[in-house]
């Protein structure tokens, strides 16, 4: 299949659209990718002898006998050991001026895992950030985006998280990524000496839109060829997922398929499903976990994009501005970890849970004092108290530039309560009372 | 020989699944054929005929598939296939057997058997030689688990016919002849404990379908207390990501009072049905105390894996279920969630370019949901006074958290109870966050559901019930009023009244999942919570201002909750309880 030598070469074009050529054509398989006017397609119809080719950097200026030849393969990536510290663009090919990868060719867009196969997701994973950490902790083989406005800092977020999380390999998507956040990875990276075992396949918005589409499938046949040939434990980072879905909605729309909410495909959520799904723990002790980011237009999440992505994820962590502190915070509120439950109290100190949950009511019932008082009612002792509480709390805990171990968020955690509350308000179980309540 | 009569097709056209055949001869819509694909059969359903085109949607990837490719019809529709050893069982939607595939990753083109063929089973006849029998009727049991297997004449079976021969007591694998039957020209019909079923058509082997009458205890608070189910009863769980669907469904799988539970995981997060395969081999069922995964049955079609078999997944669950509801079993049926068979549904008419309806769905989506929650029910079988229910319960995931989309609509018109996931309800964790005001239950309007309710619960309960709501529906109103006005702008009595609804919200509907006492609670246990909350609500108490009603009702709440996490009239039980009444005299009138 991979002998280029004999291969036939086409230069009929029956049709051509803004985003896809038409040609007769035969022999050619489902999904195969092929060249048109040296621009990369796939084939996405084939109807009798009529084969039609998405192309990826759009077909201006392909004239009707533009030569098309086949490849007799669908998307691949080859992978080795040699694919740490490289940057790759969508197709897989270098773009840091390097050679070419040599390793065994693996197709990608592989199968699902068995679900029989998967094991439960069970180890902590410590991020430093304590909105994270302390109230939405995450577990190795979980998915989880960032809900973040265009405005907020979550590649920069996302680029500490990676760092500090003791993954053995970052895989990081770019889609639509600007020229100038591409760069702030590299140095990033760069600069921490972590660049050995940071491998990325990068989209920056000098590309082709519609190319991204091919992002998520290279960074994940990577992430599996760590995870199940050398049992590592890979942290994929795929952002901006906003811009993924953006791309199929174009192809969509260019295919003249019916859109549903939003002007997105009727089959976004499989589309965004079959990506987050490669999240998983194997049994013989490799993991693939996600951390994405998917912006949003006003913080709206019943947008069908994050709507979606919600639906599949197991959670999602939600930056807020915070105007109190002038911050970006973890919104303690609309944030969640699925898999929390997994881990707390057991991987962390046996307080964890409960100490949360307190402050997290506390912070909640500072929320209703401030509607108290904007609602020009008076407040109480207790609501007084509450608020400079969470002044506190969210200064020293939740905003995202913190980087702290989990043992002491929960000190710092503690000290606030005996600060600002008593015992009886906090309604912490006696045992950890007696441990921790210091004076 | 039979081969020869299979029509076959070659490949004319390929659309991400959809593919067109070109057919050599007669195709039925439904029928199942298999695309060659060099080693890899890839198998495929027709949903449409035009000419010699059969339009068929494949439940694999069609990834490499080239025009001209060899496909093979098998004349029949998409079949499971039924007999003893389905409980305990994870399948795939196309009822595939997930633990005899081999690799960690899922084979394209991979079949596995659902059942056991080597396994011998002890079966008992039940039938004699002579009886006149139907499809349906119960030739002999085996006991599968603690389940009394019936092992039955298949229901394909049309007519009348006489057992000829029946085996005697002993052991046997499933493809062992166990009866032999005549047909009344004379025909016989040697019979083993395997039949098939097509999943898209209903098990009729039943003599009526009377209306549901009788409660099916879940052990969840807030639908047995205030919108019961009934067994064979139907009921929808919408609500947006994060509300609380997939614990509550678990709650209902692990706790309510049925025989056989099956959970279709249609298009739901794969860690989901992990955490499913991890607990319920460990964990009790309540009642019987046998392991919970004895009585369960797995069709696992999680949302990366093929499309097609997520439509699929929910009818081989259906049929399955179908299957032990004619033993006359109590069949509970779960499906998480119908709004990705829907999804399913709709990616498929988008392909067909079928002009859509609302949202791009199909437009026959309303009766393709209908007919499918029409399939659940109580039934009155052939057999001697025997009787079956499938209760079903489906949850959806409306777009954007909107009730008003086209699967919840379409739902709301077939299930008969609501449980409505409210937002507002999950961010204050008051969970399970089902609205207490929005949902209802259609059955406590049936007469036979409120006299089947009076004679095990007592004549008072439906009226408590409904003045519980009541409570509720004015502590809502009060606390709109207290919120506009301020908590001194209005009378104490608003307080009161508010507080009265938190205490039945806090001590009836709020129930914690995860504590080992109150995640379940027994129908005698909610009859005396509920009436004790009650004479709570009717009492009326002296307070100075209004910042005491709360101290008193939110310490009221605490001692209340202290009883819902003790064994049920223990000694720690009992002394929450009397704590509660010395509380209570402090304030007394």
């Amino acid at each position: 299949m991979e002998s280029q030598a004999f291969q036939k070469i086409y230069t009929k074009l029956t049709n051509i659209t803004k985003a896809t050529v038409t040609l007769k054509a035969a022999d050619v398989g489902y999904d195969e990718m092929a060249l048109v006017h040296g621009r990369r397609a796939q084939v996405v119809k084939l109807m009798g002898d009529q084969v039609t080719l998405q192309v990826f950097a759009g077909t201006e200026g392909i004239p009707t006998n533009a030569e098309v030849t086949f490849m007799g393969r669908p998307p691949q990536l080859k992978v080795s050991e040699d694919l740490g510290g490289r940057f790759f663009n969508a197709y897989g090919d270098p773009i840091d001026g390097g050679p070419d990868v040599e390793g065994e060719i693996r197709d990608t867009g592989s199968p699902s895992v068995n679900p029989v196969r998967r094991m439960q997701p069970s180890q902590f994973i410590a991020t430093g950030i304590a909105g994270i950490d302390l109230n939405n902790s995450l577990v190795s083989g979980q998915k989880i985006p960032f809900f973040a406005d265009p405005d907020q800092p979550y590649n920069q977020v996302m680029a500490s998280v990676a760092l500090r999380a003791k993954a053995d390999k970052i895989i990081l998507g770019g889609m639509g990524l600007t020229n100038d956040d591409y760069l702030y990875f590299k140095n990033v990276f760069e600069n921490a000496g972590a660049l050995d075992r940071i491998v990325s396949f990068v989209n920056t918005t000098d590309n082709p839109p519609v190319e991204r589409l091919l992002v998520p499938d290279m960074a994940l046949t990577a992430a599996e060829y760590f995870a199940v040939d050398h049992d590592q434990n890979v942290l994929v980072l795929l952002t901006d997922m906003t811009l993924f879905a953006d791309a199929l909605s174009i192809v969509s729309n260019r295919m003249d398929q019916i859109p549903s909410k939003d002007s997105m495909p009727g089959s976004l959520y499989s589309d965004l499903a079959r990506i987050y799904e490669k999240a998983v723990q194997f049994p013989s002790g490799g993991s693939i976990t996600i951390v994405a980011v998917t912006t949003l237009s006003g913080g709206d999440i019943t947008h069908a994009i994050p709507d979606n992505t919600g639906y599949i994820t197991e959670g999602q962590l939600f930056l807020r501005r915070d105007t109190e502190i002038g911050k970006v915070i973890v919104d303690p509120f609309r944030s969640l970890s699925r898999l929390k439950q997994l881990v707390i109290g057991t991987q962390t100190r046996s307080d964890h849970p409960q100490v949360m949950n307190a402050a997290v009511r506390l912070y909640a019932d500072a929320a209703n004092a401030r509607t108290k008082l904007e609602n020009g009612f008076d407040l109480t002792d207790y609501d007084e108290r509450t608020l400079d509480f969470a002044k506190e709390y969210s200064e020293q805990l939740l905003a995202i530039d913190v980087n702290l171990d989990t043992d002491t968020m929960l000190d710092i955690a503690w000290d606030l309560f005996v600060k600002y509350f008593t015992k009886a308000e906090v309604r912490i179980k006696k045992e950890f009372v007696d441990k921790y309540w210091k004076k | 020989m039979e081969k020869n009569n299979k029509t076959t097709g070659k490949v004319a056209g390929i659309v991400s699944n959809l593919v067109i055949v070109e057919v050599d001869g007669p195709v039925s819509q439904n029928e199942i054929g298999f695309i060659v694909h060099g080693k890899e059969r890839l198998m495929a359903e027709i949903i449409k005929v035009e000419g010699v085109n059969a339009f068929i949607q494949v439940f694999e990837s069609t990834r490499g598939v080239r025009i001209g490719a060899k496909v093979e019809f098998e004349k029949h529709m998409l079949e499971v296939t039924l007999g003893p050893g389905i409980l305990s069982r994870n399948y795939d939607g196309l009822q595939n057997d997930l633990d005899k595939m081999k690799g960690v990753f899922l084979t394209r083109g991979e079949y596995t058997d659902p059942l056991n063929r080597e396994v011998k089973w002890d079966f008992k006849p039940l039938a004699t030689k002579g009886d006149r029998v139907t499809a349906g009727s119960w030739l002999g049991e085996v006991m599968e688990n603690s389940i009394s297997h019936k092992i039955m004449v298949p229901f394909k079976m049309e007519g009348r016919y006489t057992v000829k021969k029946i085996v005697e007591k002993g052991e046997y694998t499933v493809d062992d002849t166990v009866a032999v039957v005549e047909d009344e020209e004379g025909n016989e019909t040697s019979l083993t404990m395997v039949q098939k079923w097509p999943v898209k058509v209903p098990i009729k082997a039943f003599k009526h379908k009377p209306r549901p009458f009788r409660l099916l205890e879940t052990g969840v608070r807030c639908i047995d207390t205030l919108n019961p189910i009934t067994e064979g009863g139907t009921g929808f769980i919408p609500g947006a990501f994060g509300t609380g669907k997939t614990v509550l469904q678990h709650a209902i799988s692990k706790q309510a009072e049925a025989d056989v539970v099956i959970i279709a995981a249609c298009g739901e997060r794969a860690n989901e049905v992990v955490e499913v395969f991890t607990e319920f081999p460990e964990l009790e069922d309540p009642r019987t105390g046998r392991k919970l995964i004895e009585r369960t049955t797995i069709i696992a079609n999680t949302s990366n894996m093929p499309v097609a078999a997520r439509e699929a997944s929910v009818y081989t669950a259906m049929t399955l279920g179908e299957y032990y509801r004619s033993m006359g079993l109590k069949v509970l049926l779960i499906a998480d969630s119908t709004s990705r068979w829907a999804q399913a549904l709709r990616e498929m008419s988008n392909r067909l370019e079928e002009l859509p309806g609302p949202d791009a769905y199909p437009m026959d989506l309303s009766a393709v949901i209908s007919n499918f929650y029409s399939r659940a029910g109580f039934v009155y079988l052939n057999e001697k006074d025997a009787t079956g229910s499938i209760s079903f319960i489906g949850t959806v995931s409306p777009a954007g958290g909107n009730l008003k989309e086209p699967v919840t609509e379409s739902t709301r018109k077939a299930a008969r109870c609501f449980y409505g996931l409210s937002q507002d309800r999950a961010d204050s964790k008051r969970y399970p966050a089902i609205d207490p005001i929005d949902s209802y239950s259609k059955y406590l309007e049936y007469p036979e559901v409120q006299k089947n309710l009076a004679e095990n619960q007592g004549d008072e309960w439906l009226g408590n019930v409904l003045k519980a709501r009541d409570i509720l529906l004015r502590g809502k109103e009060a606390m709109e009023q207290i919120n506009i006005l301020g908590d001194d702008g209005v009378p104490i009595a608003f307080h009161d009244r508010f507080w009265k609804s938190e205490l039945i919200d806090f001590v009836i509907l709020q129930q914690d999942a995860f504590d080992k006492i109150d995640a379940t609670t027994s129908l005698e246990r909610q009859k005396y919570m509920l009436l004790s909350v009650l004479s709570v609500a009717d009492s009326e108490f002296e307070f100075k201002d209004f910042e005491v009603v709360s101290t008193f009702y939110k310490e009221m709440i605490n001692l209340y909750k202290q009883m819902n996490y003790s064994e049920f009239e223990s000694d720690d039980f009992k002394k929450h309880e009397s704590e509660l009444q010395e509380l209570l005299k402090t304030k007394m009138k």
